[in-house]
């Protein structure tokens, strides 16, 4: 007998509301819709009514967690518009935030997921180490997230010489702790049963999706933004791109994981060439036209598209985040898994959606059973709880780390 | 072969005028008839990946854009299609691009374009309270709630702030 569980309208696990309807039939899923928007917040038609460099600010309120992406993909657009370079040094101060920003997005990611399947070390460990990024940035920008250091032409604020050598010892700091995490997370058992094969999309699904980011190079999609359309000082430093074969949870972490050694190198490089000079061309006038903006943000191409009228303001600005072309490959992940793993799959993509209460509501005709954010957790926890009786003699390694 | 000669080879007629703004993007005006075999073969034969669709309201009519990318080439070939107003339609794509699903229900809801063929057309972002015709993206839209009078309006107010606040 088919059953619909409705999963929202607040989503269960991160924070914005949006309603999936998973369709299951006993213990697995048969299908999955998704309703989303009950907080649009019209922010493509606010655009409408502001001068580019405002826009900037409003963009970057996309998302609390990438709050450097929309803003880098915003200017690229407004550049590619008026036809302008930026100067050396601000491509470079802009890869710097970027990555930096990938490391604490990854980092917050690889907590939650931990979180979600009883893992409470992992959760601790990895937002502990999350916050000398976070505190790094403090100390660059003056905010902990929303940076606000992207201006169209250039950057708004400058990281001076003596702050790079705080930058360095933050990464010397952090990369042996990401290296743990590697270790500690890719052999970990029950990690490995809880995540391996769960979740799995082919590489023809996720082509035929249009699915970008980790999700897709988790499936062995080679696209990676910051490689094929090269923006910032991504083409003057040595760095891989990283692609897993499996598309599975456990191969996204993968993914992310080696993602964050990826930046820790980049941001290494950049701090060493870091040219001296301008932090802006100025623009004088934006021509009548349209440009195209991308990005690659921890989630994925980031896509900006400005109409122009010539005027100081867009006449349409088009934002495609990457949660929205990761969503619909739920429809593969989805089918044919159980419904204790429902909390890490909606996780694995990263979704970048906000909320506060969390509720789901089973319903099979007869009988109507809540189930709210706890017994969604209970329900995962327990499947690693029996997983981890198999392994009780085994060493945890995380804990003698 | 660059993907827009090789378009302009295939469908010799319905290809409007190509924009070359920079090496790696590319603005392509198409007939809206044939939007469904451009993207078959840019989707299945060139092996494209659809980026998103918008819309735009313009003088001329209501402006679909296609923003397909070639990751292996670094080019976008962004494809333009025109439909007259008052009644814009044209034909889904959903069914040969499995990606493009939410994004048509989007402009749907937005913008009020008629996807012919689209497998779920049911509403997507707007909430359910929503009245029919109404769209917020367009010019004509500036922003009042359409479900809520003045009159409700300053009732909320009052109900919240006390009777005769300002």
């Amino acid at each position: 007998m088919k059953t619909t569980i409705p999963v929202g309208p607040y989503h269960p696990l991160i924070e914005e509301p949006e309603l999936f309807r998973v369709v299951v039939e006993g213990e697995r899923v048969v299908d999955i819709d998704w309703r989303t928007s009950y907080m649009h917040r019209g922010i493509e038609k606010i655009a409408e009514s502001k001068t580019y460099d405002q826009v900037t600010f409003l963009v970057e309120r996309i998302c609390g967690i990438c709050s450097t992406s929309h803003p880098i993909a915003f200017c690229n657009a407004v550049e590619d518009l008026a036809g302008i370079q930026i100067p050396d040094r601000a491509k470079y101060i802009r890869t710097i935030v970027a990555e930096l920003e990938r490391i604490h997005s990854h980092l917050l990611w690889l907590g939650l997921a931990g979180h979600y399947i009883g893992y409470h070390t992992v959760w601790m460990w990895s937002w502990r180490y999350r916050e000398l990024v976070c505190d790094l940035f403090e100390r660059i920008s003056g905010n902990r997230q929303s940076y606000a250091m992207i201006k169209p032409g250039g950057v708004r604020q400058d990281i001076k010489p003596s702050e790079y050598r705080g930058i360095v010892a933050a990464l010397d700091e952090l990369e042996p702790k990401i290296n743990m995490f590697i270790g500690a997370i890719l052999d970990d058992p029950v990690i490995l049963a809880r995540l391996k094969g769960v979740g799995k999309m082919s590489r023809e699904d996720a082509m035929q999706r249009c699915t970008v980011g980790p999700v897709a190079r988790s499936a062995g999609v080679d696209i990676d933004i910051r490689r094929d359309f090269p923006y910032a000082a991504y083409n003057s430093v040595d760095w891989k791109v990283i692609t897993q074969a499996d598309g599975d949870v456990f191969s996204m972490a993968v993914v992310r994981l080696l993602e964050c050694l990826e930046a820790v190198k980049i941001v290494r490089q950049c701090i060493d060439q870091i040219p001296e000079g301008e932090l802006v061309t100025e623009i004088a006038e934006v021509p009548v036209g349209e440009g195209i903006g991308v990005e690659e943000a921890p989630r994925g191409e980031c896509f900006h598209y400005i109409r122009s009228d010539g005027t100081n303001h867009p006449y349409r600005l088009k934002v495609r985040a990457p949660t929205f072309a990761n969503l619909p490959s739920f429809r593969s992940r989805f089918i044919g898994e159980r419904v204790a793993d429902i909390m890490i799959i909606l996780a694995s993509i990263d979704p970048c959606y906000c909320c506060t209460n969390r509720v789901m509501r089973m319903d099979d005709g007869t009988s109507v059973r809540a189930l709210d954010e706890k017994s969604l957790l209970e329900l995962s926890w327990q499947r690693t709880r029996e997983l981890d009786a198999h392994y009780v003699h085994r060493p945890r390694r995380l804990l003698e780390l | 072969m660059d993907p827009v000669k090789a378009l302009q080879v295939r469908f010799p007629r319905g290809i409007g005028d190509i924009l070359e703004r920079s090496a790696s993007r590319v603005y392509v005006g198409i007939d809206a008839s044939i939007i469904k075999d451009i993207a078959d073969f840019l989707f299945n034969n060139l092996g494209a990946r659809l980026i998103i669709m918008s819309a735009l309201e313009t003088r001329a009519g209501m402006e679909v854009l296609y923003h397909f990318t070639f990751d292996r080439l670094g080019r976008i070939v962004t494809l333009r299609a025109v439909l007259p107003m008052p009644k814009p339609s044209i034909d889904s794509i959903t069914p040969i691009i499995d990606g493009a699903e939410y994004t048509e229900r989007e402009i749907m809801d937005l913008f009020g374009i008629e996807f012919v063929g689209h497998p779920n057309p049911t509403r997507f972002l707007l909430g359910d309270d929503w009245p029919e015709g109404v769209y917020p993206y367009r010019k004509e839209f500036h922003g009042q709630y359409p479900y809520r009078t003045e009159e409700e309006t300053a009732a909320m107010r009052d109900e919240i702030l006390g009777k005769g606040a300002k």
